[in-house]
């Protein structure tokens, strides 16, 4: 392992990216930063301005609104950026993949890295895919 | 020549600072991480951070905006801290007596990061970071009048001297500064101005990341962010180092006082801590109030205690 991949690794920024969600997986994602959780000890901060995060949340439902956004926010992330989809929206369309207003899961507008399924998914549930995602690359 | 590139890039310029610095600001946030009842982050964060974004980032330039002066800024930022580092190390470090005059020239040179994030700002072309860089600039504008009064109380109670090294001399001869009721006034306003400084909660207004996301660096990635990362972290330690200097009777580096100079700046970068962890952050007119008024009329009471002797 190089040093510059060590030193990515050890410095996740995180940017959330809500779409048409029901705030569940955003709150369960806040609860990762919480002291019983405290992602803060792998060196991962939850970042303002998406120039400089590394990584990507996306959780709820993309619908036609929500996709160039979606587009948007992708471009104007500094790559290397990982993109995590969160929660059965997020990863499949979950109860909205039928919706005349659904534009498609994340994996289909930009590419996915890891998919953290579960309506919502436990904190525990999103610690354990993103140390997955960590020893992938 | 040889020894003065060696005091400004090695020791105590710039990789001294910048090494110190990461440490302190690795403690600043394990001391919060402490308050919220976290855990926090590994000793060697900050080096993580910063060698992520010098080597694996993309830079970004901004579409629309003046792409020169916008990379320019962070390095005339690291320029002033590591020059201000420098004129406030040596002497400090007992390695040179600095020359006649220098109290002012780091007076101003302290200026130059919080004003080159302004000039990247205002260059990025984006309008929060414009809010940003507005509000930036008017805290300067309150913070800067406050600071020179605590450098007019401090040159008085050294007898006129304007020479860091000399005014170090005469607390080591005598009692600190901070021994008296002037000086505790003085170390009150100082602190408060390095708050400001440091844009620390109270007063973090330009970079306000939940209200306009991390405002005057948001157009920042990649190198250039790096290198504000390194001007901060050089700037979390020379601004402590000065005031342990101009109130704490410096540092002297034998033996077991080694062990005092390390306690004495680490309990300055923990006041400012915890100060930023129980306060919430203010509006600018507040602040603007809370320094033309308030810290401006105790720096002026301490003025007139020092000059009636007490």
């Amino acid at each position: 392992m190089g040093f510059k991949s060590y030193c990515f690794k050890k410095s996740l920024w995180l940017f959330h990216f809500g779409g048409a969600s029901c705030n569940n997986c955003d709150i369960e994602i806040l609860d990762c930063l919480t002291p019983k959780y405290d992602v803060e000890r792998f060196g991962m901060v939850l970042v303002g301005s998406i120039r400089h995060a590394d990584v990507l949340l996306v959780n709820g439902s993309i619908n036609k609104k929500d996709k160039p956004r979606l587009l948007e926010i992708y471009e104007q992330a500094p790559k290397p950026v990982i993109v995590v989809a969160i929660g059965a929206c997020g990863c499949t369309g979950g109860i909205f993949a039928e919706g005349y207003t659904f534009a498609g899961p994340v994996d289909k507008i930009i590419p996915v890295d890891a998919y953290i399924p579960g309506c919502p998914p436990k904190p525990e549930a999103i610690l354990a895919g993103i140390v997955k995602l960590l020893g992938k690359n | 020549m040889g020894t003065d590139l060696f005091y400004f890039l090695i020791y105590p310029g710039f990789l001294f600072a910048a090494v110190i610095g990461a440490f302190l600001s690795w403690f600043d946030r394990k001391i919060t991480a402490g308050v919220q009842f976290r855990k926090g982050p590994p000793l060697l964060q900050p080096f993580y951070d910063f060698f992520k974004l010098l080597l694996v980032k993309e830079t970004i330039l901004p579409a629309r905006g003046a792409k020169g002066l916008f990379l320019a800024a962070p390095v005339i930022a690291v320029f002033g801290a590591t020059m201000a580092g420098v004129f406030i190390l040596l002497p400090l470090m007992n390695i040179t007596t600095g020359f006649q005059g220098d109290v002012i020239v780091i007076f101003y040179l302290l200026t130059i990061p919080s004003l080159s994030y302004v000039m990247g700002a205002l260059a990025s072309g984006n309008p929060l970071a414009a809010v940003g860089g507005s509000r930036e600039m008017k805290l300067i504008m309150s913070y800067e009048l406050t600071f020179l009064l605590v450098l007019a109380g401090v040159i008085i109670k050294s007898e006129q001297s304007i020479n860091l090294h000399q005014i170090i001399l005469i607390q080591q001869s005598g009692t600190p500064f901070i021994g008296s009721l002037s000086g505790v006034l003085l170390f009150i306003v100082a602190i408060f101005c390095l708050q400001a400084k440091l844009a620390l909660v109270p007063f973090d207004m330009p970079e306000a990341e939940t209200e306009i996301s991390d405002g005057i660096f948001i157009e920042y990635s990649g190198t250039p962010y790096a290198m504000i990362k390194l001007s901060k972290y050089m700037l979390l330690f020379i601004l402590p180092a000065f005031i342990v200097a101009i109130l704490m009777r410096g540092f002297s580096l034998e033996g077991i006082n080694i062990l005092w100079a390390v306690l004495k700046l680490v309990a300055v970068v923990l006041l400012l801590t915890l100060i930023r962890n129980t306060n919430p952050r203010v509006k600018i007119k507040q602040a603007i109030r809370f320094f033309f008024i308030w810290m401006n009329l105790l720096a002026v009471i301490a003025i007139v205690l020092a000059i009636f002797g007490l």
